[in-house]
């Protein structure tokens, strides 16, 4: 490990890596661009560095320290993981990667071959848990103003964007490139970026956090549209109350209306339901979208009723009005007019509305940086490219990114996705091209390495990296796992 | 623990790897097998300790130049002010604007004075010092934009033009500048020339006062910066292409200066896209757009 250290001065940082002895600001990288003050801690900040001094040279390997906060998943403890971050690459990538380096664990030549790609055909999948109406699919969705991706296909509670991609990084305009490329690096990295998406919603997503749609942020996923709540829910309000509404912005339920209801015999209401009737007890557009209840834009749920049937309705008749995530809960009893009155909850019904809450899982946003290894990519790793494509295929070779597991596409190639929450801190970098720089590991027996031509020359022991003064412990952020 | 520079072959075995914090040397020598040890091995020695040499003198290497005077004692930093000497009468400009090159210029020094060699070159993040013996040629290539692919044009040095010195300045290299240039790229006597003329054109290159330039003060983003609280370029925005125009031409005019000082050999300057040269018919070699740059002799990207 490297003795660099740092005295705070202020919210300034000292840096002693090299006798020049720098003051970094916070966020600022010293006159070596290598070292960096990260929230006043002293970090490495290799990965950006390379293209921009535009001279192809060797790059540094920045391995996990395996005590302390680094679970050590990878290479079981004490032993080092090494990861591609700062590792250094250079583009195109026709030499060997900077650093291939071999460690020896429980008696096996264990090989990771470590590099940075440089991907310009990348993107990320973005899973946004809201119900809200985000934006027509296949919609433009927008960063400072620049087309960085599209609204695809929803999923079940979820609004999924796709963004980024080679087109928007090197088919359109510079700035659309440029812009794209912050995007992408900054939701890879964990950052909030607030996006709009035409013809709809402005929506702040982070990975790992609750996203901000149209300056609300969202709490709770719901359990499911309001017939889906009626069918969890229909036995457990059986004998409490006569009828319940579950408030949705998609499909809003009615329980005495509903299949659920039928098969309990609960009786007629009388309830006369606004919106567009789809099957019995199920009613589209009981409102427009937006951030009221369930969905919808309705502050007020009796707003959604009409006057119950005179002939069927009776006094005293209860009432339970709910949304689909239980975040809104109403209790009514009709009057001697027929008419609504709210009233304080019994227990039960508090319960059943708990109980809808539960069952709504915290609403996240979900970053997947995927990407695909491109040939020159992997003759940085081997002499014969599809030899390690085949051997990442037959699973004999690992393929990791800043140290976390990856999802490797079927078919051809080397495409593969990660959580980026699972990565640490900073592992994204770029290049003007513009493309993002990720890391990408490739780890296999020193015996498949050969056999697969690799390249055996540059492997060096993993030792020697250890006094070297190439290695810092990876800078935490808080909630990430490393 | 002491810290050591890094001092390693990249692979492929024939270049030189030396860093030492801020300092990045790519170095390559052609010659004899054991003329190339050699001079690796001179350049090494020589390197090591160079930094510290460097730190000694550095509160007095940040400040402005004086031309008439030098107080400092070390080679290199004597270098560093002998550079930027002739342009601190007019202006303000520091011995770091030549610190790149006057580093790539001792390494070349040590190596030169250990070996015979063919060729050689030190090159310090595109500041490079260069070695041609009698009849020997490089191909440089020249890039204006980082962020294009490939190289924006190539230029053949000959042993007998005398140019040892290249160095590119402007907004994407690793100083700040006071101007608007991509790049400005000189041909000079030596590279500590090179380095300390492409930082004063560079600066020249220029739209006072222009809307479309953002600037700050260089001690807010590097507290110690030699500039001081001097204002940066920090964004160019769109430019028109008389103003494009007109940048170049300040920049020229100063180019022009220097020439005719003797102090360049010639310029290229470059914004937005546009190209203007100075002195140096060599700069008038075609436009290459090879991607990968490969011409017959090694090439850097200066």
């Amino acid at each position: 490990m490297t003795d660099a250290t740092s005295a705070a001065t202020g919210d300034k940082i000292r840096c002693d890596a090299c006798p020049v002895m720098c003051y970094i600001k916070p966020g600022a990288a010293g006159a070596c661009d290598r070292y960096a003050n990260h929230d006043g801690q002293l970090v490495r900040v290799d990965p950006h560095v390379i293209l921009e001094h535009t001279v192809s040279h060797g790059g540094r390997v920045v391995p996990f320290q395996a005590t302390g906060d680094w679970d050590g998943k990878i290479v079981h403890a004490p032993s080092t993981f090494v990861t591609a971050i700062g590792a250094g690459t250079t583009y195109p990538d026709y030499k060997p990667a900077p650093f291939i380096v071999s460690s020896e664990v429980d008696g096996v030549d264990m090989v990771t071959v470590v590099t940075e790609g440089i991907f310009s055909y990348c993107g990320v999948k973005v899973k946004i848990d809201t119900d809200r109406y985000l934006g027509p699919e296949t919609a433009t969705v927008r960063a400072q103003g620049e087309a960085i991706g599209h609204v695809t296909t929803s999923e079940y509670g979820s609004q999924m964007l796709s963004l980024g991609g080679v087109h928007h990084l090197t088919g359109g305009s510079k700035k659309e490139g440029r812009v794209t490329c912050d995007t992408l690096m900054d939701l890879s990295n964990c950052k909030a970026v607030e996006l709009a998406i035409d013809g709809g919603a402005t929506v702040v997503v982070q990975a790992g956090q609750a996203p901000i749609v149209n300056g609300a942020t969202e709490e709770r996923m719901r359990v499911g549209c309001g017939s889906a709540t009626i069918g969890m829910f229909a036995k457990q309000w059986h004998g409490k109350v006569d009828e319940v509404v579950v408030v949705d912005d998609h499909i809003t339920g009615v329980l005495s209306e509903h299949q659920a209801g039928k098969l309990l015999d609960i009786a007629d209401t009388g309830i006369k339901m606004k919106g567009r009737r789809s099957t019995p007890g199920r009613y589209f557009q009981v409102a427009e979208p937006g951030t009221g209840w369930g969905g919808t834009d309705i502050a007020d749920p009796l707003s959604i009723l009409g006057p119950f049937d005179r002939k069927v309705a009776r006094p005293g008749l209860t009432m339970l009005m709910v949304s689909t995530t239980g975040e809104h809960a109403g209790y009514y009893v009709l009057d001697e007019a027929l008419r609504p009155i709210e009233t304080e909850m019994p227990a039960d019904l508090e319960f059943s509305v708990a109980r809808i809450q539960e069952n709504c899982e915290p609403a996240l946003c979900t970053v997947l940086f995927m990407a695909g290894a491109g040939g020159s990519l992997r003759a940085g790793v081997t002499d014969n490219p599809v030899r390690l494509t085949r051997s990442v295929k037959d699973a004999l070779t690992r393929v990791t990114s800043g140290g976390a597991p990856v999802y490797v596409w079927p078919g051809g190639g080397i495409t593969f996705m990660v959580d980026v929450t699972q990565m640490p801190a900073g592992a994204f970098g770029y290049v003007p091209t513009p493309a993002l720089v990720a890391p990408i590991e490739f780890t296999l027996k020193l015996s498949d390495y050969a056999a697969l031509g690799g390249h055996m020359d540059y492997v060096r022991p993993l030792a020697s990296l250890k006094d070297s003064a190439e290695i810092r412990p990876m800078p935490l952020i808080p909630g990430r796992r490393a | 623990m002491s810290r050591l520079p890094q001092i390693a072959l990249l692979p492929g075995g024939k270049r030189l790897h030396l860093q030492d914090g801020p300092i990045d040397l790519v170095v390559e020598a052609d010659g004899s097998e054991d003329e190339m040890r050699a001079a690796y091995r001179a350049a090494a020695q020589r390197f090591v300790g160079l930094l510290d040499e460097l730190c000694e003198e550095l509160a007095l290497l940040r400040q402005a130049a004086d031309s008439r005077t030098c107080r400092l004692r070390g080679a290199v930093a004597r270098r560093m002010h002998a550079s930027v000497a002739p342009f601190a009468a007019k202006e303000f400009i520091t011995p770091m604007a030549a610190v790149a090159g006057s580093v790539a210029e001792e390494i070349l020094g040590a190596m030169q004075g250990a070996a015979e060699l063919d060729r050689a070159y030190v090159n310090n993040g595109g500041d490079i010092a260069l070695h041609l013996a009698p009849g020997e040629q490089f191909s440089v290539g020249v890039m204006d934009q980082p962020d294009r692919q490939g190289v924006m044009r190539t230029m053949l040095i000959h042993a007998e033009d005398a140019i040892a010195g290249i160095a590119t300045s402007g907004r994407y290299g690793r100083s700040f500048s006071l101007g608007i240039a991509d790049a400005v790229t000189v041909l000079a006597k030596t590279a500590a020339q090179a380095d300390a003329a492409a930082t004063i054109i560079a600066n020249a290159v220029d739209l006072p006062g222009h809307p479309a330039v953002l600037r700050c003060p260089a001690n807010e983003m590097q507290v110690e910066s030699d500039l001081g609280p001097r204002l940066v370029t920090c964004e160019v925005g769109e430019l028109s292409a008389t103003d494009v125009a007109r940048a170049l031409a300040a920049g020229a005019d100063c180019a022009q200066g220097a020439l005719a000082a003797g102090w360049i050999e010639g310029a290229a300057l470059c914004l937005k896209g546009k190209v203007a040269t100075v002195g140096a018919a060599r700069f008038d070699t075609a436009p290459s757009r090879d991607r990968h740059g490969r011409a017959r002799d090694s090439l850097m990207q200066a």
